[in-house]
């Protein structure tokens, strides 16, 4: 019974880890009551938000809307999506990235997906990011977002040695936001950059060009190691018609100036011809298989990849939602989290009765072995110090690791500090740092302050990092920041020798409030990439075995630790 | 383990079934060592020869001709020796070297099979006269047969009825046309060494006379080197009904009933029955002893058919001719009498008395044989080559019987005969054989090459045939229901898309269980596959929506898309489809990237191509995108002739090369103005499908 250490701020958990005299791991047993009226409430709140949450991303999963989706079919074109699936293995999984791009980041537009599709799927069996612009989306511009977007996606390529795949069809960069896109370490030019040196490190690059490559974008193309255009459709140069002709007078057609003949036959800025969409896609597919890389994939066939049987949970997964609800301030026991995402909902809990409001150990995630980092309240020195431990016996064995977020932060206050918090925490923060073991991170809860940090936030680098749609990211909690705010004023107005008015010092809360709440939203969070997508509660075990397959591609390197303040 | 996707070597293990061979004692006087025979033939006759000497404890030596190397035949026997090149003339038909064969091996007798040099009376001087037995009648019965004007001659000398005609050796156009006015139109002019059909024309009238006597000696001339032509009654609607026979070498001689042939093609059989329906006891018996009569009057020695064309009408019969070997559709008879023909060949070979008298032999039940050709029923029967796909045959049951020479990838060659394979069944009675020979026929699922297999089918499945209205223009007068051109259903179409995407993630979902399950986050763009496939040179725009493990929504040429709820069987190949509670099963094979089948169990089975365009084969060129143009051959096949030079000028419609191609002229002709660049190939040559024949250049149009 672990229960019986448990504080008395959270609820107490009283089911029971099955221990069995055997070398499998022991199973979690469940104390979830379905027909409780709060599993009741919650099931209909986080199901709620999801449902909404679906409803808005099969829009945006729309691309440009009809008119422009017709636009571009009567061109002979398929649309972005049709195209990757076209580019994938029939029945190939798709793990799209950040589609809640941009969204309502710009004021008086629409950007769906920030007008690029990105993701991880298969080809002839190989893991490959996919980037593909939607040229339905605003002529396939480049906002800031559809940038910080492209970069995301060639950064998780390098971390996991995927094969990068670009269709492009894009007008190049979105020119009112020019300043926002070109200059900057992490602005169009980095994309380039990125090209170069992961075709040095052995990732191909692979480029589709399906529409106009103008300016900065004829360097996809040029930069890949090989490349396919669509003829009378591909068309690359640094510069179209309007402005040859508005510098050197010369008038000339698209087609002649930069068509997939000249380029082919011409050039040798493409290397391949396509007649259509559908070809260049099957030509892609055939620049592949010609890559010399060996097929990764686990099961019982692939012995060496595999850490023991596969095995579906023992729970229902949409318990999910019954469990963890909408309401933060509603503490759950995130064992029940982990017994529906691990196989067969083992889990070999390592130092369960020490600093146990984090909780730690060993499961199998589809057949590979993963050690997971959860929260279970607030962070005291103990376990700072336990989850510290156990980060470095990960990556010394080679263990990825997962890391569930539901964080209010550390602990605060007198004893709190005396203990050296500040210092323990310190340790947690250097062990997530230097871990090069994959990471991947889950926001199933509060994401807040220096816990975020501590539980492997986007500053961190995890492989991956997925949001609930219940989750909330910020510095402090909304009504904490406005009750830090509305003192601050208070004592001003104290020092004036004034008195805050009850009106005055709501207005103050109420502006914060609103606007932490706003900005906490995972809404707020994946449309400016502080995260790879909001994900279905039910999917996080799927997402996770996907992220876990692409981050196999990569070696796991050596970790070295920094100086752990003693 | 009694998977249904048991791709086996075909024709061992069949022929077990007809048992019960009565040893009868050996009364020979003349027995003469017989310890290892070779088999001068290939394909199906061979393996079945084969199977039956290593019975009898008989060692076989197989021949065969380069592109045999690999081939089944060579496979069953013990020993094999090399004939050369492919073309018949240069192996098969090589005597000396067949006899040298032999001779080489310490073979004792050869076996000719049929076809090839079975009914050469030449061949069984040259074996006889180099010591060797001929497993087959005497030289003498061979020619006098093999000479239908002689053979006619004998015939009605002995008795036997004859259809009236002429014969005679003057072949001066005038008297031929005389001749034929005489027994009046319609006639029949058959080249007089001719066989199987080639050599032969029906002429209706006075005025096509000459054209299709020039024809038929041409093909003669052809095919055996002799144009003499004879002239018979045609006789509208016949039945073709043959006897089997068989001697010994001391004049004992005995009928094994009748067989139907009248189903036929292009003037060869495709389906063949026995006995012959609503053929009376006592017919059935005149047949026999009229059949043993023409036999004994050549002094007949083994295994032997005698033809008769019979009349449903009146029950009359005539003597047509004897073909002086096994024939093609001996199981059948096999199967109602419980005999091993090839057996009683050997032994009678080796000198002894025929194993049973007429008394013994018994007729039992009834038994079809359907012959299985790579041709297109839908395009005048036209003969196919190329590889075979996979093979997938009817599970192993009593009364089936599969002749087969050929495996899984083997090539059905324009060098040789088309046939695949030969299904045969057996039952009590015909209604009930026919039944197990179109659920047999349904289950026989072959994919890679255009099969008559689902014509079998529909003529198996004809009301007309039931009834037993058999005749030789059966497929003719019923064509309008034999050769339903209906549109293939959509939901088949749809299924068939299904299977080829399903069958396509089976690798990824054996590597990992989570690799090809088509996850999609939020399900906003499910899994999703185009195809184009190609059904009777029809195209259907296929797109494949994959929403749950067994959810599928499909597509055809921009229809609505409609659900299909299907699992996929990777052992099977088997797509089981449900549609609200009812699961039917569907036999799905890929031969090759471009080549798919799929099979109902009760609508047949249909071919599929999926559409790689030429251009879409090759890595994307400019030449490709440009078009270059030429000519191609439309099958594999030798090139006959060449009609224009280089630097030549072609108007539209002008013939440029003649090819034959099974056995068939093919003239390839020009489509625009062009001119000739270069001619890519020489008479003699051998070309492959596609292959350019000449190339072009186009003086229609600007270059672009």
């Amino acid at each position: 019974m672990l229960s019986q250490v448990g504080s008395k701020l959270f609820w107490r958990w009283t089911g029971r880890v099955r221990f069995i005299h055997t070398d499998n791991l022991p199973i979690i047993e469940t104390a979830v009551d379905r027909s409780s009226d709060l599993f009741k409430e919650n099931y209909e709140q986080l199901n709620g938000a999801t449902t909404r949450l679906k409803q808005l991303l099969q829009k945006i999963s729309q691309g440009g809307g009809e008119k422009a989706s017709t636009r571009h079919t009567s061109k002979g074109k398929l649309l972005v999506r049709d195209r990757i699936n076209e580019l994938l293995d029939p029945g190939s999984p798709f793990l799209e990235l950040s589609p809640l791009a941009a969204y309502q980041v710009y004021p008086d537009e629409e950007v769906p997906s920030a007008g690029i599709v990105t993701g991880i799927g298969k080809i002839n069996g190989i893991d490959c990011m996919i980037t593909a612009n939607d040229a339905t989306v605003k002529a396939g511009t480049y906002y800031p977002e559809t940038v910080k977007k492209h970069l995301r996606a060639q950064q998780i390529a390098l971390e996991n040695k995927l094969t990068c795949i670009y269709l492009v069809d894009s007008g190049g960069a979105n020119l009112p936001h020019q300043a926002e896109i070109f200059p900057d370490v992490n602005h169009f030019g980095r994309i380039f950059y990125n090209q170069a040196n992961m075709s040095a490190l052995g990732i191909p690059q692979i480029a589709v060009v399906m529409g106009s490559c103008t300016a900065g974008g004829a360097y996809v193309p040029a930069m890949s190691d090989e490349n396919i255009i669509v003829h009378k459709q591909g068309t690359i140069f640094l510069a179209g018609p309007p402005l040859v002709k508005a510098a050197l007078g010369e008038e000339i057609s698209a087609e002649d100036l930069g068509g997939a003949s000249l380029h082919c036959k011409v050039s040798g800025v493409t290397d391949y011809l396509a007649q259509d969409d559908r070809h260049a896609l099957q030509l892609a597919r055939k620049v592949v298989s010609n890559l010399n890389i060996k097929k990764k994939g686990w099961s019982s066939n692939y012995d060496e990849d595999i850490d023991g049987p596969i095995e579906e949970p023992l729970y229902p997964l949409d318990d999910l939602y019954g469990i963890v609800g909408e309401n933060l301030k509603r503490p759950f026991e995130v064992r029940e989290v982990i017994a529906r995402i691990v196989d067969g909902s083992r889990f070999d809990e390592f130092k369960a009765l020490y600093g146990d409001s984090l909780v730690t150990g060993f499961g199998r995630i589809y057949g590979k072995k993963i050690g997971i980092v959860a929260n279970n309240g607030v962070l005291f020195s103990q376990s700072a110090l336990k989850g510290a431990h156990f980060i470095q016996l990960c990556s010394k064995r080679g263990i990825p690791l997962l890391f569930l977020q539901n964080i209010t932060g550390f602990m605060v206050g007198r004893e709190a500090e005396s203990g050296g918090i500040a210092k323990d925490g310190a340790k947690l923060v250097t062990a997530v740092s230097c871990a090069k073991v994959p990471k991947f991170t889950v926001l199933i809860g509060g994401s807040y302050g220096a816990g975020n940090y501590g539980m492997c936030g986007r500053a961190y680098s995890p492989r991956f990092l997925f949001t609930w749609p219940n989750s909330r990211i910020s510095v402090m909690g909304g009504e904490q920041a406005a009750n830090v705010l509305a003192t601050i004023a208070a004592d001003q107005k104290r020092r004036e020798g004034k008195e805050l008015t009850p009106e005055k010092e709501k207005a103050i809360k109420d502006v914060i409030l609103s606007k932490f709440e706003s900005e906490g939203s995972p809404y707020y969070s994946s449309a400016r990439l502080w995260d790879d997508g909001v994900i279905d509660p039910v999917d996080t075990r799927r997402v996770l075995g996907l992220c876990l397959q692409a981050a196999s591609n990569a070696p796991i390197e050596k970790t070295d630790f920094g100086i752990f303040r003693m | 383990m009694n998977s249904s996707l048991f791709l086996r070597p075909t024709c061992l293990n069949r022929l077990n079934r007809v048992r019960n061979y009565p040893t009868s004692v050996n009364r020979s006087t003349h027995h003469p060592e017989l310890s290892k025979i070779l088999i001068a033939n290939r394909g199906e006759i061979s393996c079945r020869i084969a199977r039956t000497a290593k019975r009898m404890g008989l060692l076989t030596t197989a021949v065969y001709s380069n592109m045999d190397r690999d081939s089944m035949h060579v496979y069953l026997a013990d020993e094999a020796i090399n004939l050369g090149n492919s073309p018949s003339a240069d192996s098969y038909l090589n005597k000396t070297k067949l006899i040298e064969a032999a001779k080489r091996c310490g073979a004792q007798a050869i076996h000719p099979g049929y076809g090839f040099l079975s009914e050469n009376h030449e061949f069984a001087d040259m074996v006889n006269s180099s010591g060797l037995i001929f497993i087959g009648p005497p030289a003498s019965a061979i020619r006098d047969m093999g000479i239908k004007s002689i053979a006619k001659h004998i015939m009605s000398h002995a008795g036997v009825p004859v259809v009236p005609g002429y014969h005679g050796e003057d072949q001066s156009d005038e008297l031929l046309m005389a001749e034929a006015e005489k027994i009046g139109f319609p006639i029949m002019i058959k080249a007089i060494k001719g066989g199987g059909g080639k050599g032969m024309r029906i002429c209706l009238s006075k005025e096509d006379f000459l054209t299709q006597l020039e024809s038929a000696r041409r093909e003669s001339l052809k095919s055996f080197g002799d144009q003499s032509v004879l002239i018979e009654k045609y006789v509208a609607n016949p039945r073709h009904v043959e006897v089997q026979v068989f001697a010994d070498q001391y004049g004992n001689c005995v009928y094994l009933f009748e067989r139907d042939c009248s189903v036929q093609r292009r003037h060869q059989k495709i389906i063949e029955e026995a006995p012959g329906p609503g053929i009376s006891n006592e017919t059935r018996m005149e047949l026999g002893k009229a059949a043993v009569l023409a036999a004994q009057a050549v002094n007949y020695v083994g295994a032997g058919t005698v033809e008769f064309i019979y009349d449903p009408k009146d029950g009359k019969f005539y003597f047509m001719e004897m073909n002086t070997r096994i024939q093609v559709e001996h199981p059948v008879t096999e199967m109602i009498t419980r005999v091993d023909l090839v057996e009683w060949q050997i032994r009678v070979a080796r000198g002894e008395v025929l194993p049973k008298t007429q008394d013994e032999i018994k007729l039992y039940g009834h038994s079809l044989e359907a012959r299985i050709y790579a041709e297109d029923p839908d395009n005048n029967f036209m003969p196919g080559a190329g590889k075979l796909g996979k093979i997938l045959l009817p599970e192993d049951e009593e009364n089936v019987r599969i002749e087969m020479g050929v495996r899984s990838g083997d090539e059905v060659s324009v060098h040789y005969d088309p046939m695949i394979a030969k299904l045969v069944v057996w039952a009590p009675d015909r209604s009930s054989a026919l039944t197990k020979l179109r659920s047999s026929l349904s289950k026989f699922n072959l994919s890679g090459l255009k099969t008559n297999i689902n014509f079998l089918h529909r003529l198996a499945s004809h009301p007309e045939f039931a009834k037993g209205n058999v005749h030789t223009d059966f497929i003719k007068d019923f064509e309008n229901t034999l050769f339903t051109k209906t549109e293939i259903p959509a939901d088949i179409v749809g299924i068939t898309a299904v299977a080829l995407f399903a069958s396509k993630s089976q690798d990824e979902l054996k590597a990992s269980p989570i690799a090809a399950d088509a996850f999609r986050l939020h399900k906003t763009m499910p899994s999703q596959k185009s195809f184009t496939l190609l059904y009777n040179d029809k195209k259907y725009n296929s797109i494949i929506k994959k929403l749950g493990p067994e959810e599928y929504s499909v597509s055809i040429n921009g229809s609505s898309f409609w659900p299909v709820k299907a699992k996929f069987d990777p052992n099977t190949h088997q797509l089981i489809v449900e549609d609200d509670g009812l699961s039917k099963k569907y036999q799905f094979l890929q031969s090759n990237d471009s080549q798919i089948a799929l099979f109902t169990s009760d609508q047949g089975g249909y071919n599929f191509e999926i559409e790689t365009k030429a251009h879409y084969r090759s890595i994307g060129s400019a030449d490709a995108a440009d078009g270059a143009s030429g000519l191609t051959a439309p099958m594999p096949g030798v090139i006959e002739k060449i009609l224009v030079s280089e630097g030549d000028t072609v108007e539209p419609g002008t013939p440029l090369v003649v090819m034959m191609a099974m056995k068939m002229e093919h003239v390839i002709k020009a489509s625009v103005k062009s001119k000739i660049e270069k001619i890519l190939f020489k008479p003699g040559d051998n070309v492959q499908k596609g292959a350019r024949l000449v190339q072009l250049k186009s003086l229609d149009q600007q270059e672009n």
